[in-house]
């Protein structure tokens, strides 16, 4: 089977890409890049006036199964994360039972490849059950198929069991995925504290409670040669440690979130639950940091923290309602909307922090349109505009702040080893 | 004029001329309360309930008297008792509510944007009696009733609001309805119970009482309450009283005719002292009796009455 796709603008940082091309696939396999490659009998897609790229990867996906499917399960996450451009996505353990085993992992594995849309690169846990004090069996789960180890959503508070985490992990050359927060400092919070939180009347979470933690981590990743990595970065001290610590050739790493990128605190007026995350939506001058921070090249990577989560968790007095966001369907446009289309970011930059950037965190063959590799590709039409509307999200979850707004840019076509699995907001 | 909106969930989103209109409102409403048989048939056929998720004296009682001399039917609705106790969530409380044909609720509940959640959820009018820790619209509206009704105007009053300001909705509500006056609003209590950039609010932030009290026309002492102490916020009540409890010699700080506020139930002897309370300046009863004549007239504008039918 042979697939051209033809009249793009191919955009591949990796290879310092960025030419209008052909990119012709065989059997599941980029057998050829050029320009105005002839290919008699080959499905033609007509890319002209689009962005041809590399498959998007997002390293931090919440799929919720095991143990969690009326939130998400592995069908409806990938086909989600098809929809919104991605071909392969790395899913967070923090499930029932937590992914702290190789059991869970091959389960997640197997599910993936058998009834999965898009790859599926599952995470383990940090510590045995996240509970925060034995290590899990990292040979172990990386044996079974995972990339990176992680307690998300529960932060590590010893910090003697970071800093074991951060140096066990160095022999085998994998991050630490860090969610830092300092629980005391942000217990009961329900927002980001400052003016808006003073305004709202709501429990605010100082910026402090995340900047503690990425200080400590920073410290530890010194300290072990281990690689830390920063899960969705919301503050502007943060941002700076990462700086200071880079320039002294601290290995660390960060992701920011399309929503923390592009909405602030301010949204909360109308309490609407579907905008409480943590970490919380910032203030104007954190935006304005992890901006900078993205053209600068101090964020490595765009990552959604797909969190989604039932009706009725959301659907309650907002101090009761849970924190996340489903993210996988709008990431896209909310970047090339809110970033790309207002010169906030080069369509090259954008596609960088979606393809080789997390790729070259986790260390996955991927992110790349080199002839011969593995025909992920996604194809972005940056002039198209709809509104987003979660009733037509494939993921179960439908909690978006971006309920109802018009963007503009989406992806346009996901192409998963050779095929074609979604087109214009619906599975093939 | 007539008052347009669904709900009133705050005073921020209040147009000055919006307040002043339930203020005017209220004057008529007091003289009902002082006549011998206190009733007039202006809301009869329309029915209102109160839902409150937190204990209250005076503003429960005061919402649902309100609405019997306007001859609503009201129902209080004994959260305690209810299916809340059985889980039921608030939605299903609310839209249980509507569906019994109530024109209006009344909600209090511990949680800060509840009464938005519950307007928009609901077809019924919504009037927020304190949300968490986010406003509390009547409380203000009744105490700009008692401060105009003493001193005649609100512009260029001097007001200080004493206490936990972090965790208060009233200060909250006052704070909009007073700067929308023209008045010079100060806040003063301990740093940790200070709000950060409160002074965005249009405000002036004091940590020290005599300071904040120079030459004030009006003092509104908040309610401390014990669980700060236990959060860690400051440490003894006796070292908050200390400092921040309403005294008889504050008062030589402020203006000779200051007026002396208080939303209710009141600490004595830790934010305010019982001399003070019961002084000559204190205004603390005729707030609780302007409660019931604002409230009237707000019951009055959101269900659709029209001012001669009071008059007469």
């Amino acid at each position: 089977m042979r697939l051209l796709v033809k009249g793009g603008r191919v955009i591949d940082p990796f290879n310092d890409l960025d030419q209008v091309m052909d990119v012709l696939i065989e059997d599941g396999f980029i057998s050829d890049i050029g320009v105005n490659i002839d290919a008699v009998g080959a499905e033609v897609i007509d890319a002209s006036a689009k962005i041809v790229c590399p498959g998007f990867i997002d390293m931090h996906v919440h799929l919720r199964e095991p143990g969690f499917e009326y939130k998400e399960d592995i069908v409806t996450g990938t086909q989600a994360a098809a929809v919104g451009g991605f071909t392969a996505v790395c899913c967070m353990p923090n499930t029932q039972p937590a992914a702290d085993n190789t059991s869970v992992i091959r389960f997640i594995r197997e599910k993936a490849e058998k009834a999965g849309v898009v790859k599926v690169y599952p995470i383990g846990t940090i510590t045995k059950q996240q509970a925060g004090k034995e290590l899990s069996e990292v040979a172990d789960l990386l044996a079974a198929g995972c990339v990176a180890i992680s307690d998300d959503g529960k932060p590590v508070s010893g910090a003697s069991v970071m800093r074991n985490a951060l140096e066990y992990t160095k022999m085998f050359g994998i991050p630490v995925l860090s969610h830092c927060e300092e629980l005391d400092l942000a217990r009961d919070g329900e927002m980001h504290e400052g003016y808006h939180s003073t305004i709202f009347g709501l429990k605010g979470i100082p910026a402090a409670a995340e900047e503690l933690m990425v200080a400590r981590d920073i410290r530890l990743a010194e300290l072990t040669g281990g690689h830390i990595h920063i899960c969705h970065i919301s503050a502007r001290g943060s941002i700076e440690l990462v700086r200071q610590a880079r320039s002294k050739g601290v290995s660390v790493t960060c992701e920011a979130t399309p929503h923390h990128l592009t909405l602030s605190d301010e949204i909360l007026a109308d309490y609407d639950t579907d905008a409480k995350v943590n970490p919380p939506l910032r203030s104007l001058e954190h935006i304005e940091a992890l901006i900078e921070a993205l053209q600068d090249g101090t964020i490595d990577c765009i990552a959604t923290d797909h969190a989604p989560h039932h009706r009725e968790a959301k659907d309650c007095e907002f101090k009761l309602a849970a924190m996340g966001i489903s993210g996988l369907e709008t990431a896209v446009a909310v970047i090339m909307d809110g970033l790309v289309h207002r010169g906030l970011l080069d369509a090259y930059d954008m596609v960088r922090l979606f393809t080789c950037g997390p790729a070259e965190i986790l260390g996955l063959d991927a992110g790349t349109l080199g002839i011969g590799k593995v025909a992920d590709i996604t194809i972005i039409n940056p002039e198209a505009v709809r509104s987003v509307d979660p009733d037509k999200f494939y993921s179960k979850g439908k909690n978006t702040p971006f309920k109802g707004k018009v963007l503009k840019g989406w992806p346009d076509t996901t192409i998963v080893n050779g095929k074609i699995v979604a087109r214009e907001g619906s599975i093939v | 004029m007539k008052f347009e909106r669904k709900d009133l969930l705050g005073i921020k989103d209040l147009s000055r001329e919006e307040i002043q209109l339930i203020l005017n409102t209220a004057v008529p409403m007091k003289d009902v309360i002082k006549r011998d048989i206190k009733k007039v048939p202006t809301l009869r056929g329309k029915a209102m309930v109160t839902v409150f998720y937190e204990n209250s004296t005076r503003t429960r009682t005061s919402f649902e008297i309100a609405g019997k001399y306007l001859s609503a039917d009201t129902v209080n609705l004994a959260v305690s008792t209810s299916s809340v106790q059985k889980g039921e969530s608030l939605r299903d409380t609310i839209k249980t509510i509507e569906v019994m044909g109530f024109d209006l609720m009344v909600i209090r509940h511990a949680m800060s944007g509840t009464a938005h959640y519950a307007a928009r959820n609901t077809s019924m009018r919504v009037i927020n009696a304190g949300d968490g820790q986010h406003e509390h619209p009547t409380q203000a509206l009744l105490d700009m009733y008692s401060i105009l009704e003493s001193k005649g105007t609100l512009e260029g009053l001097k007001v200080a609001i004493v206490g936990d300001i972090l965790h208060s909705r009233v200060a909250r509500s006052n704070i909009y309805g007073l700067t929308k006056f023209g008045c010079e609003v100060r806040v003063v209590g301990p740093s940790t119970l200070i709000p950060p950039e409160v002074e965005r609010m249009g405000v002036k932030a004091y940590y020290n009482l005599d300071k904040a009290l120079k030459d004030v026309d009006v003092i509104n002492v908040l309610r401390i309450q014990r669980e700060r102490q236990e959060a860690g916020l400051f440490p003894s009540l006796d070292e908050y009283s200390n400092l921040y409890m309403l005294a008889q010699r504050h008062l030589e700080n402020a203006k000779e005719d200051v007026l002396v506020l208080h939303p209710g139930p009141m600490n004595r002897g830790v934010e305010i002292s019982s001399e003070v309370a019961e002084g000559s300046h204190s205004l603390i009863n005729e707030q609780v009796a302007n409660g019931v004549a604002v409230r009237m007239a707000l019951l009055f504008l959101m269900m659709g009455g029209s001012k001669d039918e009071i008059a007469g």
